[in-house]
């Protein structure tokens, strides 16, 4: 084994930009005290590794190119990082997005040892923290593998600052495995902030009643410059696709301010959002569960105090 | 061709746990258990491709105690035509799980696996992939829509952002996500129909798989409670409160 440690974080990115789920995941590296090593795998994603390379705490990358990767699957991700890690790392480190979720159990079951998903806290080198039901418990679990396998909430970890000026080295990339290939992407154009990473979240649940007025939250949203979501109900229900989705089994965000329209406070959905900084609710049932983790409750019918909050800002 | 599901018996979506005070798990006696809801979605995906004529047989699996055979019951009485319990009473973590499938994978070879993305008790969201790793076949996770058409696996699947649409050689695995489909109830006829399916029983080591755990729990504690329960009056005082109080808007 490795000594020091050597910890591998594998990047997230669409070959143009370095994602930045990946920074908070080397912040999460960083704390376990090794030598940090980033891998970007990919095809003309010279800017993607230049960024990586850029970020304090990060001592090497490793880039492996090909045409095939431009878009990889989770087959060759694993094949390739299989290609750098046995013997090399003590740890390898994802976020815990839908890429790291994708590719991250496929390379611990390669390497045959055991993942530590969504980890929360690091206690030591191999002690984790890390929700499980819904966040309803914390457990402290203990990896005896030689090699960590980790992914970690991006909310649970401050994004690395840039200023690092790591050495980018070129690798090869492994064989294209031929499995599977992407054939389209039908990617929501952004017109506001992204829902993990924004300052303000705006989330409506059923109450709202339709997918037509889910457009209401648009102008609050404009307002405070906030990312949209959702709660599973009104991803159930079809008001709005399912990447606006926070909760247990959609996305975890932890905003300054997260105002929930609408939403019961159903205990998948406080999964999501309850560890913000301050919470808001607007709900006509004055039992809603939620109202007990807001910091602010407003009682009374949406479709009239939606309006006039905007109004309010101004 | 035949596909397999892997069921999990879970503690119910509306139950709610309790964390011991000795801080050495959740106690769970007494409580609601049903199949892990991702893993109702697979059944059903597996079933309405057979339904479509994609498939010919349904077969689902689970890992775990006796009361497992519960489960597949359940899944039986919503279409599939027999079960398969992998039986022991030790801690099986995905890892485990996924070499127990694999097992039983070499020995029904079915042309399709599809699996819940996550279970709901320890929200890994690893096992499939984990399967998928340990067969060397490729995966397509997050699923929300499968196409089965003359041998080849289109799988529309969830990605932050958006959806992406992967074409996949078969064998394959497919895990789940919500808005694959949503599962039929069991009507009483089928569940009296499923009590007659086959369900065999086997066990890790018949399997040759040892199952001990990689990752012991030093803890289970509950998280910090939240404070809330602050009510405003109306939209003018919650401005002002955010303004001023929290100062989390300018």
């Amino acid at each position: 084994m490795p000594d020091p440690m050597a910890i591998l974080v594998i990047a997230e990115h669409d070959n143009r930009t370095l994602k930045s789920a990946t920074s908070h995941a080397v912040t999460a590296a960083a704390r376990l005290q090794g030598q940090v090593e980033v891998l970007v795998v990919g095809y003309q994603c010279g800017a993607v590794a230049q960024a990586a390379a850029g970020l304090r705490g990060v001592d090497k990358v490793h880039v492996a190119e090909a045409p095939y990767l431009a878009t990889p699957t989770p087959e060759n991700v694993a094949a390739t990082a299989m290609t750098v890690l046995p013997g090399a790392y003590t740890h390898i480190v994802l976020a815990a997005t839908s890429f790291g979720k994708n590719v991250s159990p496929r390379i611990a079951a390669l390497l045959d040892v055991a993942q530590v998903s969504d980890v929360t806290a690091i206690e030591s080198a191999d002690t984790f923290v890390r929700p499980i039901y819904a966040g309803n418990a914390l457990a402290t679990v203990q990896s005896k593998d030689p090699i960590k396998v980790v992914t970690v909430r991006t909310t649970a970890f401050e994004s690395a600052p840039n200023g690092g000026t790591a050495p980018i080295m070129a690798i090869e990339a492994a064989p294209d495995t031929g499995k599977s290939k992407v054939v389209a992407q039908e990617l929501t154009k952004l017109e506001r902030p992204e829902l993990t990473g924004a300052r303000v979240v705006i989330a409506g649940g059923r109450g709202l009643g339709s997918g037509e007025n889910f457009k209401m939250l648009e102008a609050l949203a404009d307002k405070l410059q906030a990312a949209i979501g959702a709660s599973r109900a009104a991803v159930d229900a079809g008001f709005v696709p399912n990447d606006y989705q926070v909760g247990q089994t959609g996305k975890v965000v932890a905003p300054d301010l997260y105002i929930a329209i609408g939403i019961s406070g159903a205990i998948q959905h406080l999964a999501g959002m309850k560890d913000s900084k301050i919470i808001v609710a607007i709900n006509k049932d004055p039992e809603a569960a939620i109202f007990q983790i807001a910091d602010y409750g407003l009682v009374g019918d949406l479709f009239e105090l939606v309006p006039q909050f905007t109004k309010e800002l101004g | 061709m035949k596909i397999l599901v892997a069921v999990k018996r879970v503690v119910d979506f509306n139950a709610k746990i309790r964390v011991r005070s000795d801080g050495a798990g959740v106690d769970i006696s007494n409580t609601k258990m049903s199949m892990n809801p991702f893993d109702e979605i697979a059944v059903e995906e597996a079933v309405r491709l057979r339904e479509k004529g994609a498939a010919t047989e349904v077969l689902a699996v689970s890992c775990g105690v006796a009361q497992c055979q519960e489960t597949l019951r359940t899944a039986m009485a919503m279409g599939a035509d027999r079960g398969v319990l992998v039986e022991t009473d030790a801690d099986l973590q995905p890892l485990a799980v996924a070499k127990l499938l694999r097992a039983v994978v070499e020995q029904e070879k079915p042309g399709l696996v599809i699996l819940g993305k996550q279970a709901i008790d320890d929200d890994c969201n690893q096992t499939g992939q984990m399967l998928a790793a340990l067969l060397d076949w490729p995966q397509a996770a997050f699923a929300s829509k499968v196409d089965l058409n003359d041998g080849a696996l289109t799988v529309k699947r969830e990605i932050d952002g958006g959806l992406e649409t992967v074409e996949a050689r078969l064998p394959a695995i497919v895990t789940t996500d919500l808005r694959l489909n949503e599962p039929r109830y069991a009507t009483l006829p089928n569940i009296m129909k499923a009590k007659k399916k086959p369900l065999s029983t086997t066990t890790p080591s018949t399997l040759g798989v040892d199952v001990t755990p990689r990752l012991t729990t030093l803890k289970v504690s509950e998280p910090l409670k939240r404070k809330g329960g602050g009510k405003v009056q109306d939209v003018q005082e919650l401005v002002a409160k955010l303004r001023n109080e929290a100062k989390v808007i300018a």
